[in-house]
């Protein structure tokens, strides 16, 4: 679908993106995670023309996007950092608007509108001017001129940047039903956005592509931990009895809970280790009654923290130039 | 390029901007109208027009200052240019919605000779009078396409309009202009030498290297000297003729007085041409740096 090689770009004598490769497959959802300023925006430029790389190479759908722009174009619909969208314009003249420069089809125009609308939820605000309308609207109309006529690649930079939390979980919804059908890129700082939604992820740091896996495989390669915790209703002494016993524990520890007489346990075993049924018959046992129950893996941070150091090579020359730069 | 003329067109006439520029052309075209034509018997339409070049310097700066520079600030640029349509479709596309306002008072332009018509009865004069039209349309053009150019390289409008009205100033008075310097070969020297200082400086300003300029202002004033000391009269009257160069507004006289001026008419079609492909050009670079 989407094949990115040794892609470079300068900015005087910046890299922002550096040596990135990566190959992009139908009907999945890639997400690009990466601190501030790491190249993500810049790479996403690249890749849908609207920057011109300083040297590798960009294919889509087997267009390169240097050498037949406008076939590659066709094939992505791209919502920028910043939506694109005119202020002068509501929302159902601008996506008129778009749908006639991405050449969509005359007949298929209208109904194709009406359905991304639909889908961004927009279609109470279809007739107000687009400047009147608040931040999340205008972001979801910039999703909607993205998703418009329904192209093979759907690339989206910090698609729910702005958004309130229940927009943020539709949005997220949308992305995953687009998933099944498109490819669709998108990039997040925030790592619970990308490991809540995408199949693979590229973690991009300094410019260098530093990681690039499923989400099950980086947890896996960093050895990463499950943690439990349990409220549980006993004296903590005959808790520790039962959990000293279980071998795959790692490390626990136990507090007063606020209610008298409860103890929260906080359990830590490797990954793939589940021991929920285990520790709840073992507690019954011994007459200890289990309130509450919570599996949590908290590896995947860690990951993203340590492929990020380990990208991060110390140098004195380009602190805080790169903000600017993204852009 | 249709989309993108359809949705300029539509955004001249969403805001007073549009109606407002096309008033104020009718306005200053029929006070002199009025003044020239109708008080003083003067018989030429072409003589009002040949007065009024001067609104351009206004109405150009304000009709293309949005064109370009704002998308940039605005970001719109990235739909634009990541949709599957090529840039000079774009530029294009801008270009065709500048020239259908402008043509609109061009339009109402027209009616005038036909009321001279009623006073000289001369069918010839019509004839002349819209040659004089057509070579204001031409002129506009031209400067329109300066001014598209000069949106496409700030992302800020006011600072697209302050620089288009002043480069606009420039060539409006470089015919008189060219008449103060001294055409004699010591003169041309001087001022061919203020020249290449002045763009070894700009040339330094964009390049940030210093020896690059130096070697070219070097280069070029050894040249001077060379061609001065060997054929000094080489120089003589050479600082007009350069300048003349950018005389837009002068290769209008033959036409405005109802002369069809071919060279006049190719002269700027091609500045047009020349200034829609800078400003592809411009934005072009601009993905490389």
């Amino acid at each position: 679908m989407i094949k990115v090689k040794n892609l470079t770009k300068k900015y005087g004598d910046h890299l922002a993106v550096d040596n990135v490769s990566f190959t992009v497959e139908q009907g999945r959802i890639y997400g690009f995670l990466g601190p501030n300023g790491a190249g993500k925006s810049t790479t996403m430029n690249m890749i849908t023309g609207y920057l011109a790389a300083t040297s590798g190479q960009v294919t889509i759908n087997g267009y390169d996007i240097f050498e037949e722009p406008e076939k590659a174009k066709a094939c992505i619909g791209y919502l920028p950092e910043q939506p694109p969208v005119y202020m002068d314009l509501t929302p159902k003249e601008y996506l008129h608007f778009v749908a006639e420069l991405k050449k969509l089809d005359k007949s298929q125009r209208k109904s194709l509108i009406e359905k991304a609308m639909e889908q961004t939820g927009i279609v109470d605000v279809q007739n107000r001017l687009i400047k009147n309308l608040s931040k999340g609207y205008r972001q979801r109309v910039g999703l909607a001129q993205a998703i418009l006529g329904y192209p093979p690649v759907i690339i989206l930079d910090e698609p729910t940047v702005g958004l309130d939390p229940q927009q943020i979980i539709e949005i997220r919804e949308l992305i995953r039903s687009l998933g099944q059908q498109h490819t669709v890129i998108l990039s997040s700082h925030i790592l619970q956005e990308v490991s809540a939604v995408c199949d693979h992820i590229l973690i991009i740091s300094q410019g260098k592509l530093v990681a690039s896996d499923t989400p099950e495989n980086l947890r896996r390669q960093a050895g990463g931990k499950t943690v439990l915790e349990m409220k549980i209703k006993a004296e903590d002494k005959k808790i520790r009895d039962v959990l000293r016993q279980e071998p795959s524990i790692l490390k626990f520890d136990i507090t007063a809970d606020k209610e008298a007489g409860i103890y929260t346990a906080r359990i830590e075993t490797p990954q793939d280790v589940d021991l929920r049924e285990k520790l709840s018959f073992a507690l019954a046992a011994g007459k200890m009654a289990v309130l509450e129950m919570k599996m949590e893996e908290v590896s995947l941070e860690d990951v993203f923290l340590a492929k990020i150091d380990k990208g991060f090579v110390p140098s004195k020359e380009e602190p805080e130039k790169k903000e600017d730069t993204e852009a | 390029m249709k989309a993108i003329y359809k949705k300029e067109l539509r955004s001249y006439f969403a805001s007073p901007i549009g109606y407002v520029l096309i008033a104020f052309m009718a306005l200053i075209v029929g006070i002199y109208f009025t003044a020239y034509n109708l008080r003083m018997h003067y018989s030429w339409f072409g003589t009002v027009l040949n007065y009024t070049t001067f609104i351009f310097l206004i109405v150009v700066p304000l009709m293309t200052m949005r064109m370009l520079a704002e998308e940039r600030r605005s970001k719109t640029d990235q739909l634009l240019f990541t949709a599957p349509i090529r840039i000079i479709d774009v530029v294009l596309g801008k270009y065709l919605a500048l020239l259908t306002v402008f043509a609109i008072p061009m339009a109402l332009f027209c009616l005038y000779p036909l009321i001279l018509l009623q006073f000289q009865k001369d069918p010839a004069s019509l004839a002349m009078d819209y040659t004089g039209i057509l070579a204001f349309f031409l002129l506009g053009a031209a400067n329109l396409s300066i001014g598209l150019f000069l949106s496409s390289t700030t992302e800020n409008p006011i600072v697209a309009a302050a620089i288009s009205f002043g480069v606009l100033l420039v060539l409006f008075f470089v015919g008189s202009i060219a008449q103060l310097i001294p055409s004699s070969a010591g003169g041309s020297l001087v001022v061919f030498t203020v020249m290449i200082v002045i763009l070894a400086l700009i040339l330094f300003a964009m390049t940030k290297s210093f020896i690059f300029a130096g070697v070219f202002a070097a280069v070029a004033e050894v040249a001077l000297l060379i061609v001065y000391l060997v054929k000094s009269s080489l120089l003589e009257g050479s600082v007009a003729s350069l300048l003349s160069i950018f005389d837009i507004s002068s290769r209008t006289t033959n036409m405005l007085y109802g002369q069809l001026d071919f060279t006049a008419i190719i002269y700027f079609v091609s500045i047009s041409g020349l200034f829609v492909f800078l400003t592809v050009q411009s934005i072009q670079k601009r993905r490389w740096s």
